[in-house]
C-alpha cells in the first residue's frame, strides 16, 4: 500500500540535479521578448508627464507602453476591479507599476526601464494604521463585527480585567523563485501562458479577459513554483497580462520576470496590523468576556484582504472557547503594497491576538501560561476509542470530557467545536518535551545568569480547514489508464514544493493497487482540468486527493466489471494489490488487465470531481461551519536572549502535529519543520520596514532576513500525532501546509517568558512583532522600568 | 585570441569578446542553457546560484562562489563546477544528492543546485561545520533540517572520482593593457602603473560589492581591472608581532589565519556575510570600499591597524582610522590602491561584537570592537571603533579618554557609557534606530567587561 509512506517528493532526483525545470528555465525561441515595468517613486501622486522617448530609445527596446498607449487597461484583480495592469493618471503606493518595456533581453528590459521621466503631483500619502483612521481610509464601509453572547457585560462582571494592544508586523514570502510568466502565442489569437502561480484558473481568466477572449483560447500550464506561500495565488497576474498583451502585439514569445528587488517592491505581503484587546477572566485565568479590535493594513488595493481579515476573525478563539467575545476588524486602506495571502491567510494574525491574551493574563495572575490556556481549552473530542498513541488521560480531564459531553461548545461563530484534541495534544508534548522540569531549570538558571536569561512557551493550533469562500471547496482530476499499463495522473493543483503531487499520486496509485511510481505526474493544465480553485488554503491534498481517487476508482471499477464479466466472478470481488490484477482464480499484471481492457474496448480515461461537504457559512452574520474540519498542533519553544542587545536564539523546539493519518509522513514533517522556522522568522527577524515617504527599505535579501540554517531550532523534535480525521477526508488524512506555521508563535511567546524574566513581575513585557533585538532591548526596559 | 578561458564542468571553454561585467549566471542561463543554476536575489545573498570553483593556485581547494556576482573574466585560469557537473557523466548522483533525496531536503527544489554545490565543496574539504557552510544558502521550505540531516550522511562518503578537475584549466592569451575584456594585471606592479594612467577605472578583487553595482544599479563600468590575477597582493604573512596582510587577501582566508591568534576577530569573520561571499571578498575591497557598517574595519581600527596604500611607485602609510574621512570619502588619491594592512598578532583583551537582525549573513547594525588593557586594575590603553555608528568606521575617542588611567571597575565602564553619547550621533535606518544603536553601543562595554571577567554574555555560546 503506497498511502501513508513516507516517499520522497517525486521530483526529488530532479531537484538535487538542477533538471527539474521552472518557468525561467523553458526554451524559448530566439526572438522572444522580455519585460520589465517601470515603477513609481512617489507612494500616492497624480502623474502629469511620462516620457518614455529615452525609453523606446535604448538599446534592444522593441516597445514601450504606458496608460497613454493602451486603449483600455487590463485589470489585474482577484476580487475587484481595482488594480489596473498600469498606473492610470495616478499612483496609489511607490512602486506600482507605470509602464511596460518589451526588450531582446532581460537585462535591456531593466536598464530601459530606469531612462523615463515621469513627473508627478504629489498627494497625501496614506501610510500608516493611524493614518488610515484619522482619514476613514478603509474598504468595506466600516469595521465587521462578529459577537457572540454579551462580551461588554461579561468583561465588567468578571472578577480580573486587563487590555492592551500590540503590533504584529507583516511578512515577505521570499519564495526563492521570484514571480515569471511567458506567453506563447498561437494560432488564431489563442495564447498560451506558462506562470508560476498557485492559481492556473485565475491565470486563465485574467489573461482571457484582457485579451477579450474565451477561456476556451488560453491554456496554462504551471508544472511547478520554486514556492508560493500564498504569494502566487493572486500576484502573479500582472506578469501573465503583461505577456498576453506583448505577445498579442508583437507576435513573438514574451516573458517576464521580476528581478528581486522589484518583487519585493511591487507584490504583496502578509498583512501587518495592531491588535486591541481588552478581557475579563476569573482567579484561575478563565476568561469571561473577551473583546478584540483588528487594526488591518491592507494597501491600496482589495486583493484578498477581506477573507484575509475574516480568516483572523475566525481564528481569534485558537483552542479556546470564548462564551461572550466580540471582535470588531477594520480592513484600512493604505498606500502600500497591497497585502496578500500567505500562508495562514490572516488565521496567525487572529490566533496570535488570543495567545498574546493568554500570556498577558498568565502574567497579571501570576501562573504558568500553561495552566491559563488549558482552563481555557475547548471541550475534548468524544471518541469510543482513545486511539493507540493517546495518553491516559488524568481524572479531571474526564470530568472536562464529562461536561463537555453534555453541550457541544460553539466557536464566536457558531460552529461545534466536536473534534477538539487540543488538549491531549499538549498534555502529550508537555510531557514529551519535559516542560515542567525544563521550565523550572530556566527559573533557576536564570537567577544565576546576569547577562542572558532564558524563557519558554507552550501554544496550541487549531486551524480551520476549507476555503471561507464556500464555492472554492471543488477540485478536479483527469486520470488515464493506457493500454500498457501506465497511468496519467493530472488534478487541478498546483505543485509549490509541499509534495502535493506526490501525495496525490500515492492516493491514485493505491486505488489501482500500485505503486506510487507507476503514476506518471504531469503539470497543472488549465486544458485537461478546467475550473479548478487555487491551492490555497492548505486544501491542496483535501480537494484534489479526493477528486484522483473519484477517476481512478470510475476506471478501476469498469476494469473490475468487464475483468468480472470475461472470468465470471463478481466485479466486488475483483482485487487491484501490489500490481496485480486478482479475479477469481486468474491472476493478471496490472498492464495485462488494461490491454484486456483496452482490447474489449472498455474506457480507461475519466475524470473525477470532488466537492467537501457539511459546509455552509454567512459571513455576514459571522456564523455558520465554514470548516470542514479542524487542524491541530503543539510546539514548546525555549530561547535565550541577550540583555544587553535584546539579541535572541531559539535553543529548542518541540511539536506534536496533527494531520490526521498522514498520506505521507515524510512530506507531512517537512511541511511542519518548514512552516515552524518559517513561522518563527515573521516573529523574530523578519522585519518590513517603510520609510516617511512610502518606500519599502527592506527590499532585498541584504535588508529583509528570513532564517538562515544555523537559526532553526538546534534541538528540533517533530512528531505526528497519527490519528485518523474523524471526517470522511481521503484516507482520513488532515491538512498541513498552512497549520503548524503558527506554532511559531511559541517562539514569541517564549522570548516574552524570557523579557519577563528580566523585570520584577510588575510589568508585563508587552513584546510587539517581529521581536527583532531592538524591541526586545525596549521590552526588557520596560519590565525594568527604566 | 582568447580573452577568458576556463573548465567548465570538466570541458575547457574558451571565450573572446565578451563584456567585462557579464555575469557567469547570466552566461550559464542564457549563452550556454546550463539552467541548474538559479537567479533567486542577483546579489549574491540567498545562494541560489552557488558553483563550485577550483583555482590551481589555491591547491586545487574547490571553494564556493555566488555566480550571480561573479563576472566572466573572473573565471580565467580556474575550473567551475555548476550543478550538473556535481553527478557524474553517467548520471550517477554525487553522494550530497543521494542524501538530499533520502532525507527530503528539498521541497519547491529552486534552492536546492546551490545547496547541493555548497554541500558538494563541503563534502569535498571534510567540512562538518555545515550551518557555517550553509550559511550562504537560503532555504524557505524546509526550514534546512533535512537539508542538514542530509550533510551529515554524506559526510563519510568517498569524494567520487569524478569530481577530479582531469586536466589543467587552458591558458588565455597575455592581457593587453586595454583588452576590451578589462586589465588582467599579473603583479601589483603592472597594477600601480596602469592604475595611475587610467585613475576613473574600477578596480574589481571580489566583486562582491561592485557586482551589485551592474547587477542592481545597472552601471555600465568601464575601464576596468581585474586584480585576481595578482598574486603579489595576496600575501599572508606574520612580520614579528605584525601581521602582513596584502590587499588581495580573501576574507576567507585571513578568517583562517587569525583564527587562532585573535578567536574573537575570527568569530566576527566567521559572521561576516557567507562563505560565498568570503571566499570572493578581499580585505582590500571591504577597507577601499569605505563603507560604514563593513565588518573589517571597526576590529583592525581597535587593533591599531596600519594602512598601506600605493600610487605608481608611491607608497604611503597610515592608521586605518584616518584613511576614512567622511561618508563614502577616503583619503586615497586617484590611482592610488590599498596595498596592504598589517596589524598585530597579539591583542588578547580584543573583543569583536556584531549586532544584527539576523546571526549569519547579515549587515550589522552596530559593530562594535574593543581593545583596553590594563596594568594592575587600571587601564592603560583603550582602542574602541564602531560600525554603524557613523558615516565611516569610527574610533571612540572620547570613551577612550574615559577610560585610560581609570581603575578598570563598572563604574568606569558606565562614565566610559555616557562619554560615548560624545562620539556617536547615529542614524536611524531599516537596520536599528538610532536611539536603540546608541544604547546597544553602550551596553557593548558592559558586555566587554563582564565578557574579560569570564561572565556568559553570548547567546550563541547556550544550549538546551
Amino acid at each position: 500500500m503506497t498511502l501513508g509512506k513516507a516517499l520522497p517528493h517525486d521530483a526529488a532526483p530532479l531537484h538535487v540535479t538542477g533538471a527539474a525545470r521552472y518557468v525561467d528555465d523553458i526554451p524559448l525561441p530566439a526572438n522572444a521578448l522580455h519585460l520589465a515595468f517601470g515603477l513609481s517613486s512617489e507612494a500616492h501622486a497624480d502623474i502629469t508627464a511620462i516620457d518614455l522617448s529615452a525609453v523606446r530609445a535604448a538599446p534592444g527596446v522593441v516597445m514601450a507602453l504606458s496608460a497613454q498607449d493602451l486603449p483600455e487597461m487590463p485589470d489585474c484583480s482577484p476580487s475587484a476591479h481595482d488594480e489596473p495592469l498600469l498606473a492610470t493618471g495616478r499612483v496609489h503606493y511607490l512602486g506600482q507599476p507605470v509602464f511596460l518595456v518589451a526588450a531582446t533581453s532581460h537585462l535591456a528590459a531593466r536598464k530601459a526601464a530606469r531612462l523615463a521621466k515621469i513627473t508627478y503631483a504629489p498627494l497625501p500619502a496614506i501610510l500608516t494604521v493611524d493614518d488610515a483612521l484619522a482619514a476613514g481610509s478603509r474598504f468595506e464601509a466600516g469595521p465587521v463585527v462578529w459577537a457572540k453572547g454579551d462580551a461588554e457585560a461579561a468583561i465588567t462582571a468578571a472578577a480580573h480585567r486587563i487590555s492592551g494592544q500590540f503590533e504584529v508586523g507583516g511578512q515577505e514570502h521570499f519564495y526563492l523563485e521570484g514571480q515569471i510568466a511567458a506567453a506563447l502565442p498561437q494560432e488564431g489569437g489563442d495564447m498560451v501562458i506558462h506562470s508560476s502561480t498557485q492559481h492556473p484558473t485565475e491565470i486563465q481568466h485574467k489573461v482571457a479577459h484582457a485579451l477579450h477572449l474565451p477561456m476556451s483560447a488560453v491554456r496554462v500550464e504551471v508544472r511547478r513554483m520554486g514556492g508560493g506561500f500564498g504569494g502566487k495565488e493572486s500576484q502573479g497576474n500582472a506578469l501573465a497580462i503583461a505577456c498576453a498583451l506583448v505577445a498579442r502585439a508583437s507576435g513573438r514569445p514574451a516573458k517576464m520576470r521580476y528581478d528581486r528587488d522589484d518583487d519585493m517592491m511591487i507584490t504583496g505581503k502578509r498583512h501587518d496590523l495592531r491588535i486591541g484587546y481588552e478581557v475579563g477572566f476569573d482567579a484561575t485565568g478563565k476568561i469571561a468576556g473577551l473583546s478584540f479590535t483588528h487594526l488591518f493594513r491592507c494597501g491600496w488595493a482589495l486583493d484578498l484582504s477581506i477573507p484575509v481579515a475574516d480568516r483572523a476573525m475566525l481564528h481569534a478563539d485558537n483552542c479556546y472557547h470564548l462564551p461572550d467575545i466580540r471582535i470588531e476588524s477594520h480592513r484600512l486602506r493604505t498606500n502600500t503594497q497591497s497585502a496578500t495571502a500567505f500562508r495562514g491567510f490572516g488565521g496567525p494574525q487572529g490566533m496570535i491576538g488570543i495567545e498574546r491574551v493568554m500570556d498577558h493574563i498568565a502574567h497579571d495572575r501570576g501562573l504558568d501560561p500553561v495552566v491559563v490556556r488549558r482552563v481555557n481549552f475547548y471541550a475534548p473530542m468524544v471518541s469510543s476509542t482513545g486511539g493507540l498513541s493517546a495518553p491516559p488521560h488524568p481524572p479531571e480531564d474526564i470530568f472536562e470530557q464529562m461536561k463537555g459531553r453534555g453541550a457541544v461548545q460553539t466557536t464566536p461563530y457558531h460552529m461545534p467545536v466536536e473534534d477538539f484534541v487540543g488538549d491531549r495534544i499538549v498534555d502529550a508534548l508537555l510531557e514529551s518535551s519535559d516542560y515542567a522540569a525544563r521550565r523550572e531549570a530556566i527559573a533557576a538558571w536564570n537567577t544565576g545568569s546576569r547577562v542572558l536569561k532564558r524563557g519558554i512557551a507552550v501554544t496550541p493550533v487549531k486551524f480551520g480547514i476549507s476555503f471561507t469562500l464556500t464555492h472554492l471547496n471543488q477540485a478536479g482530476a483527469l486520470v488515464h489508464v493506457y493500454q500498457d499499463g501506465s497511468v496519467h495522473l493530472n488534478h487541478g493543483g498546483t505543485e509549490m514544493g509541499q509534495g502535493l503531487f506526490q501525495k496525490v499520486a500515492q492516493v491514485t496509485a493505491s486505488v489501482f493497487g500500485l505503486e506510487a511510481d507507476a503514476v506518471k505526474i504531469t503539470a497543472t493544465d488549465t486544458a485537461k482540468v478546467p475550473n479548478t480553485s487555487a491551492t490555497a488554503a492548505s486544501s491542496g491534498s483535501d480537494l484534489n486527493g479526493m477528486a484522483a481517487q473519484a477517476a481512478a476508482i470510475t476506471i478501476r471499477d469498469r476494469m473490475a466489471v468487464f475483468l468480472a464479466g470475461r472470468h465470471q466472478a463478481e466485479a466486488a470481488d475483483v482485487v487491484f494489490k501490489a500490481g496485480r490484477v486478482l479475479i477469481g482464480g486468474a491472476d493478471l499484471s496490472f498492464a495485462e488487465a488494461a490491454a484486456m481492457a483496452y482490447a474489449g474496448r472498455v474506457s480507461l480515461s475519466s475524470t473525477g470531481f470532488y466537492a467537501t461537504p457539511r459546509i455552509t457559512w454567512d459571513r455576514v452574520k459571522g456564523s455558520g461551519r465554514p470548516f470542514f474540519y479542524f487542524a491541530y498542533g503543539a510546539a514548546v519553544t525555549e530561547v535565550v536572549i541577550d540583555t544587553l542587545t535584546g539579541e535572541n536564539r531559539i535553543l529548542r523546539a518541540d511539536v506534536l502535529h496533527d494531520s490526521g493519518a498522514s498520506l505521507n509522513p515524510a512530506l507531512d514533517i517537512g511541511q511542519i519543520e518548514g512552516a515552524y522556522v518559517q513561522g518563527a522568522g515573521w516573529l523574530t527577524m523578519e522585519e518590513l520596514v517603510w520609510d516617511a515617504k512610502g518606500a519599502l527599505r527592506t527590499h532585498a535579501p541584504s535588508t529583509y532576513k528570513i532564517p538562515a540554517c544555523s537559526d532553526r531550532p538546534p534541538v528540533f523534535n517533530v512528531s505526528l500525532w497519527g490519528q485518523d480525521n474523524p471526517e470522511a477526508t481521503v484516507g482520513k488524512s488532515k491538512a498541513v501546509g498552512e497549520p503548524p506555521f503558527m506554532l511559531g508563535i511559541s517562539a514569541l511567546m517564549a522570548l516574552s517568558d524570557a523579557v519577563a524574566a528580566c523585570g520584577d513581575g510588575m510589568t508585563y513585557p508587552a513584546l510587539d512583532a517581529p521581536a527583532t533585538p531592538e524591541r526586545i532591548l525596549q521590552a526588557i526596559a520596560r519590565v525594568r522600568h527604566v | 585570441m582568447t580573452d577568458i578561458a576556463f573548465l567548465l564542468n570538466g570541458t575547457p571553454v574558451r571565450l573572446s569578446g565578451v563584456s567585462p561585467t557579464r555575469t557567469l549566471l547570466d552566461w550559464l542561463r542564457e549563452d550556454r542553457g546550463l539552467t541548474g543554476t538559479k537567479e533567486g536575489c542577483n546579489e549574491g545573498d540567498c545562494g541560489a546560484c552557488t558553483v563550485m570553483l577550483t583555482d590551481p593556485a589555491k591547491g586545487a581547494m574547490p571553494r564556493a562562489l555566488n555566480a550571480c556576482i561573479l563576472f566572466l573574466p573572473q573565471l580565467d585560469g580556474k575550473s567551475v563546477r555548476t550543478v550538473e557537473g556535481i553527478s557524474g557523466p553517467k548520471g550517477e548522483l554525487h553522494p550530497v544528492q543521494e542524501a538530499m533525496i533520502a532525507h527530503h531536503g528539498s521541497q519547491c527544489g529552486f534552492c536546492t543546485p546551490g545547496f547541493v554545490v555548497s554541500m558538494a565543496v563541503g563534502h569535498a574539504t571534510g567540512r562538518q561545520d555545515h550551518d557555517d557552510v550553509l550559511a550562504g544558502n537560503l532555504c524557505r521550505c524546509t526550514g534546512y533540517a533535512p537539508i542538514i540531516r542530509a550533510a551529515k550522511a554524506a559526510e563519510t562518503a568517498p569524494v567520487p572520482d569524478w569530481m577530479q578537475e582531469a586536466e589543467a584549466p587552458p591558458a588565455s592569451s597575455a592581457p593587453e593593457a586595454d583588452d576590451p575584456a578589462g586589465f588582467r594585471p599579473k603583479t601589483s606592479d603592472q597594477l600601480a602603473a596602469w592604475y595611475a594612467e587610467h585613475p576613473d577605472a574600477t578596480l574589481i578583487a571580489g566583486a562582491t560589492d561592485v557586482g551589485l553595482w551592474v547587477t542592481k544599479q545597472l552601471r555600465d563600468l568601464h575601464p576596468v581591472a581585474f586584480l585576481g590575477g595578482v598574486e603579489d597582493l595576496k600575501t599572508l604573512t606574520v612580520n614579528g608581532d605584525w601581521f602582513e596582510v596584502g590587499a588581495g587577501v580573501t576574507i576567507t582566508d585571513l578568517l583562517e589565519a587569525v583564527a587562532a591568534p585573535l578567536p574573537s576577530f575570527g568569530e566576527m569573520l566567521r559572521r561576516y556575510a557567507s562563505v560565498q561571499v568570503r571566499n570572493a571578498a578581499t580585505i582590500g575591497g571591504n577597507i577601499a570600499n569605505g563603507s560604514p557598517i563593513g565588518d573589517g574595519p571597526p576590529a583592525l581600527i581597535a587593533l591599531g591597524a596600519v594602512l598601506r596604500l600605493r600610487r605608481a611607485e608611491a607608497r604611503r602609510d597610515m592608521p586605518l582610522e584616518d584613511f576614512f574621512l567622511d561618508y563614502r570619502k577616503q583619503d586615497r588619491l586617484p590611482g592610488e590602491f590599498v596595498e596592504s594592512i598589517r596589524f598585530p598578532v597579539k591583542a588578547p583583551e580584543l573583543r569583536c561584537y556584531k549586532l544584527s537582525k539576523r546571526f549569519d549573513q547579515d549587515i550589522s547594525a552596530v559593530c562594535g570592537c574593543f581593545n583596553i588593557t590594563q596594568d594592575g586594575g587600571t587601564v592603560r590603553s583603550a582602542r574602541i571603533a564602531f560600525g554603524g555608528m557613523a558615516g565611516t568606521p569610527k574610533r571612540a575617542l572620547a570613551a577612550e579618554t574615559a577610560l585610560i588611567g581609570q581603575p578598570w571597575t563598572l563604574e568606569t565602564i558606565v562614565a566610559a557609557q555616557q562619554a560615548l553619547a560624545r562620539d556617536f550621533a547615529p542614524m536611524s535606518d531599516m537596520r536599528a534606530s538610532a536611539s536603540y544603536r546608541a544604547a546597544a553601543a553602550g551596553n557593548m562595554l558592559i558586555r566587554y567587561f563582564h565578557d574579560l571577567s569570564g561572565e556568559a554574555v553570548d547567546v550563541l555560546g547556550v544550549t538546551a
